[in-house]
């Protein structure tokens, strides 16, 4: 008996589908990469319309920002500098205690207590902001006070402080994920060694897992940067060039923030100044990712 | 069988001693009840079919079935005349005079000088690193290919370089025993009869318990062959005795590959 040949042809119905899903796919890839270059596009023209009547040496040098004012000054430093405190603040905060938070949870937590905690992290993680700020002030900023009575109602210390804590999550989940994917077989040979948990846990998986963690702070750090909301509620709003965290101040973000409620109109200098400082802040935010990615990559640990 | 683990040391103390050894996993009774000395300056094979106990048997000699969380032990383990298991005994101390070579290379992402150094390092050595880690190297008989490179990372090795980098990295700490589980079963046959013949040598210092599966091999490196079966320990004693003329008719099946 000869087998009749097997019907390979395309059934028509399923054929066309696939392409309707590919195309759907397709549609929704191009527009998430059409709005970010739709937004850079417009960052850049617009800051190239302000750094023809400002100079980027102004820009980057000048120790006044007062874009809104009648004598106006348009050096970013006051704002970088603001930023700085706040993300500089947050993490001395934040690095360590999630890193140890971290540790905790992969080497040293029962398998139960993992498991509960490590969610919980995650919805910290997921408060909104604005309830962080309203925290800032209400409770941290009176505990300043009391204990520096000369510190400002809005203060850089208060805001860094409140994203330091907004930001442990991130450290200690992204640190925590980089811990527990260093392979037992690693801490089992240390433990054969004589180390103890301490020694495994310093000598063996953090090092192990330095790309990850490293990667994690920056990622923590480029959030603070780009944090508002808490900011501008605990921090205030006076672009104040000073390092000094008991001072008022005003970030990179916070300005934003307050340009675009005012009534600068459209096109004018002090409307511009926004697109300038946006640019400034992606800048930043780009190279911290670009730096993230290549630590990642150049120091992969390559487990056999 | 009263008689299994009673062997001849030659009028020697053992240099472990395993006395009603049992172990629990949860439910799962994996080692029942082991008697098993283990004579100093000799290499014992632990055979028997896969999941028998035999790498179960094996962490209890150093004390790693401490950080299993759901293990349980049960029984005695003599070494120089102490318990391992009695309650004043630091089990760090014990994993670093008995140390412990496994099953796949896991030499730390480090480099092949920091991978040997590792050990004295965190023990407080304070004598002349780079000779114990030549002295180390050359023990393992890995001096040759690796002393104009002790800086490049331990993964740029072969399978079998990092083996015998893994042993040179526990004789760094000077153990008195060496535990070794399955050390040659990722490694092709050149790489596996190099880390037989640096068994064959390190016994001179070392007293040696190896898991292995391969006979031939438990034939040509041990003294003493143990063969575990089901959790129990159904017949010990001289490795020429275990292979030509066993006692217990399964030891007989097994060793002869008709089952298993
Ligand atoms: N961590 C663990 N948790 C629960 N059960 C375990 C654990 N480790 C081993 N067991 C069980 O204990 C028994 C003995 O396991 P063990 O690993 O000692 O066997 P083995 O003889 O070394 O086997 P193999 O030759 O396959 O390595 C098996 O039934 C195994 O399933
Ligand atoms: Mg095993």
């Amino acid at each position: 008996m000869v087998p009749s040949a097997p019907d390979l042809s395309f059934r028509s119905g399923r054929n066309r589908n696939e392409r309707i899903i590919g195309a759907i796919l397709f549609l929704c890839a191009a527009l998430s990469t059409l709005v970010t270059v739709g937004i850079v596009g417009v960052l850049l023209t617009q800051s190239f319309a302000f750094f023809r009547q400002v100079s980027v040496v102004e820009f980057l040098t000048s120790t006044q920002w007062t874009p809104l004012f009648q004598d106006k000054n348009f050096g970013i430093l006051p704002l970088a500098a603001g930023s700085f405190l706040i993300a500089g603040g947050a993490a001395i905060i934040a690095l360590p205690t999630g890193l140890l938070a971290a540790v905790y949870l992969s080497e040293y937590a029962a398998h139960r207590t993992r498991r509960i905690l490590k969610p919980l992290l995650e919805i910290l993680a997921g408060i909104p902001t604005v309830v962080y700020g309203y925290f800032a002030l209400t409770f941290i900023t009176p505990i300043l006070r009391s204990i520096w009575p000369e510190t400002d109602v809005f203060n850089a210390a208060s805001g860094a402080i409140v994203v330091g804590v907004m930001i442990i999550p991130t450290v200690a989940s992204l640190s925590e994920d980089a811990l527990s994917a260093v392979p037992d077989t690693l801490r089992q040979g240390a433990y054969g060694l004589g180390a103890t948990k301490l020694e495994v846990s310093t000598r063996v998986v953090i090092p192990g897992a330095l790309s990850g963690i490293l990667a994690s702070f920056i990622l923590a750090i480029s959030r603070a940067i780009g944090e508002t909301m808490a900011v501008t509620i605990a921090a205030g709003n006076l672009p104040n060039l000073t390092l000094n965290p008991m001072e008022s101040i005003q970030t990179m973000t916070a300005y934003i923030v307050q340009a675009s409620l005012g009534d600068t109109p459209q096109g004018s200098l002090a409307h511009q100044t926004l697109y300038a400082v946006g640019l400034t802040l992606f800048l930043i935010t780009l190279s911290m990712n670009v730096v993230s990615q290549w630590i990642l990559g150049r120091f992969r640990e390559e487990y056999e | 069988m009263p008689t299994t683990h009673d062997i001849d040391t030659g009028g020697k103390a053992p240099a472990l001693e395993a006395r009603g050894v049992s172990v629990f996993y949860g439910e799962t009774h994996a080692v029942k009840g082991i008697d098993l000395a283990v004579p100093a300056n000799k290499v014992v094979a632990l055979v028997g079919p896969s999941g028998c106990g035999k790498s179960t048997l094996l962490r209890c000699f150093n004390r790693m079935n401490d950080l299993v969380t759901a293990a349980r032990i049960e029984g005695t383990v003599g070494f120089r005349g102490k318990n391992l298991y009695d309650d004043d005994v630091d089990p760090v101390e014990v994993r670093r005079r008995i140390g412990m070579v496994f099953q796949k290379p896991n030499p730390f992402p480090k480099s092949i000088y920091d991978n040997i150094a590792f050990g004295p390092r965190i023990n407080g050595f304070d004598g002349d690193l780079d000779a114990l880690v030549e002295q180390s190297l050359r023990q393992a008989a890995l001096w040759d290919e690796v002393n104009n490179r002790l800086n490049d990372s331990a993964y740029a090795l072969s399978g079998g370089q990092q083996q015998r980098l893994c042993i040179a990295r526990t004789l760094a700490v000077k153990p008195e025993v060496v535990l070794m589980d399955e050390p040659a079963s990722a490694l092709d046959p050149i790489a596996t009869q190099r880390i037989e013949e640096l068994i064959y040598e390190l016994k001179k210092n070392y007293t040696i318990v190896i898991v292995t599966h391969n006979m031939q091999q438990a034939a040509r490196i041990s003294d003493y062959t143990a063969f575990l079966y089901m959790g129990e320990l159904v017949e010990y004693g001289p490795t020429d005795t275990i292979f030509t003329n066993p006692r217990e008719e399964r030891t007989e099946e097994y060793v002869t590959g008709r089952f298993g």
